[in-house]
């Protein structure tokens, strides 16, 4: 089963990641923070990762950079999953390295299809 | 919703617009025309549906609006959208390089997704496509949903649903709380009421038609009038794309599918059996099949 990762200070969003990640048939990993994530990183590297963009303890720009720099750590998908909605905000997401964005508030359909769009899951017919 | 209300706003729906809805539709009526009763002060659908029977043509067209209006995406299914860039438009380069142009007709354009979909597609082959003409002609039975495309303004999770974030990036402006299609993708898009049982013959000929996810609403002869009209329109080179649940097979052969391209389809150059326009003759659709 592949893995994905949810990184967000607040438990309600990971809750609600989780629920949708897990009907498309991943397994969830939960941190509430960039380096609970880095040392989850480190003993084995999800598939994917969903990164908040206001994290406490380490920034989301440290964690990706230092994710980016593991062995292999070029592999997870990365989707930015924000309330940060401007444009500005998406671009530099792109530059540091994220494969995808995620306005919120979202729902399964758009997990879904960025999921789909970085090559996570299959396109099924709607 | 009582049953002389429902088999009504069926034939209603099938004549105005071809809609075929099958006997257990009952929820979709009320969902859809609700709202739209509310809308009109009216307390439910026994309401709406005698006023429609006392000859309201303003609510007719709200509700054949209503009841056709499908929810869409950006880059819908996906697959299509690969097909039209891994194939069609390769082929189309080298075909058309001496005329150097391209017509494409999305049927049912719908919000605009489609159409501006394959309009960003071919924003991205701008190298190869320098110096053509390209066209796309969005149509829809719908002058609400058209209004819509033209704005070419989404919701959030509008944008977020297909389209890859990139194109999000590189192709809109924040307006507010919406999302806008720059005016150079806007402007690839001409748009146009039509109805589809009604004579199309006057939109000229095309390389591509996308036709997803609308024949489905109707019935068989319906179809396969549809399908001999649009193969005479068609370039005998050109393609035709159709939804993920929609076949020419077994209805008609003047459309032959690609067997290594799901929902991709080549005229035959074979002969339509009928080819008129339905719309002058409502009975035809009513008693066809039935």
């Amino acid at each position: 089963m592949r893995t994905c990762l949810v990184v967000d200070d607040s438990s309600v969003v990971r809750k609600i990641a989780r629920r949708i990640l897990e009907e498309m048939s991943f397994e969830v990993v939960e941190a509430e923070d960039g380096e609970r994530a880095i040392e989850i990183c480190k003993a084995r590297l999800p598939d994917a990762i969903l990164l908040d963009w206001n994290m406490p303890v380490m920034d989301c720009y440290e964690f990706l950079g230092k994710l980016r720099r593991m062995p292999n750590g070029d592999q997870p998908k990365v989707v930015f999953c924000t309330t940060e909605n401007d444009i500005d905000h998406i671009s530099r997401a792109l530059n540091a390295g994220a494969n995808e964005y995620i306005m919120k508030p979202f729902d399964k359909d758009i997990v879904s299809a960025k999921f789909q769009e970085v090559g996570l899951i299959q396109a099924m017919p709607s | 919703m009582n049953q002389p209300d429902y088999e009504f706003l069926r034939k209603l729906l099938r004549d105005k617009s071809g809609l075929d809805l099958s006997a257990d539709k009952q929820y979709l009526i009320e969902s859809r025309l609700l709202p739209l009763a509310r809308k009109a002060g009216l307390g439910s659908i026994s309401d709406l549906v005698q006023k429609l029977r006392d000859g309201s043509a303003v609510l007719v067209n709200q509700v054949v609006e209503a009841m056709t209006t499908n929810e869409t995406f950006f880059f819908r299914d996906k697959v299509p959208f690969d097909h039209f860039r891994e194939a069609v438009m390769p082929e189309l380069l080298k075909a058309r390089a001496n005329r150097k142009s391209v017509r494409i007709w999305c049927a049912a354009g719908s919000t605009g997704q489609e159409p501006y979909s394959l309009a960003m597609c071919l924003r991205e082959m701008s190298v190869a496509l320098s110096g053509w003409r390209v066209e796309i002609i969005a149509t829809d039975l719908s002058q609400e949903v058209l209004e819509k495309s033209k704005s070419g303004l989404y919701s959030q999770f509008e944008v977020q649903r297909g389209l890859p974030i990139q194109f999000l990036v590189k192709h809109f402006k924040q307006v507010g709380e919406l999302w806008q299609i720059n005016p150079d993708i806007r402007a690839m898009v001409q748009h146009r009421q039509l109805n589809l049982l009604h004579d199309f013959s006057q939109l000229g000929t095309f390389d591509v038609i996308f036709c997803r996810n609308v024949l489905i609403y109707f019935d068989q002869e319906t179809k396969i009038n549809i399908f001999g009209r649009l193969a005479k329109l068609m370039e005998p080179d050109g393609f035709l794309v159709l939804g993920a649940a929609e076949t020419v097979v077994g209805l008609t052969d003047v459309f032959k599918p690609l067997a290594e391209r799901r929902g991709l389809y080549r005229p035959t150059g074979a002969a339509p059996a009928k080819t008129s326009a339905l719309g002058g003759l409502p009975k035809m659709v009513t008693m066809a099949g039935r």
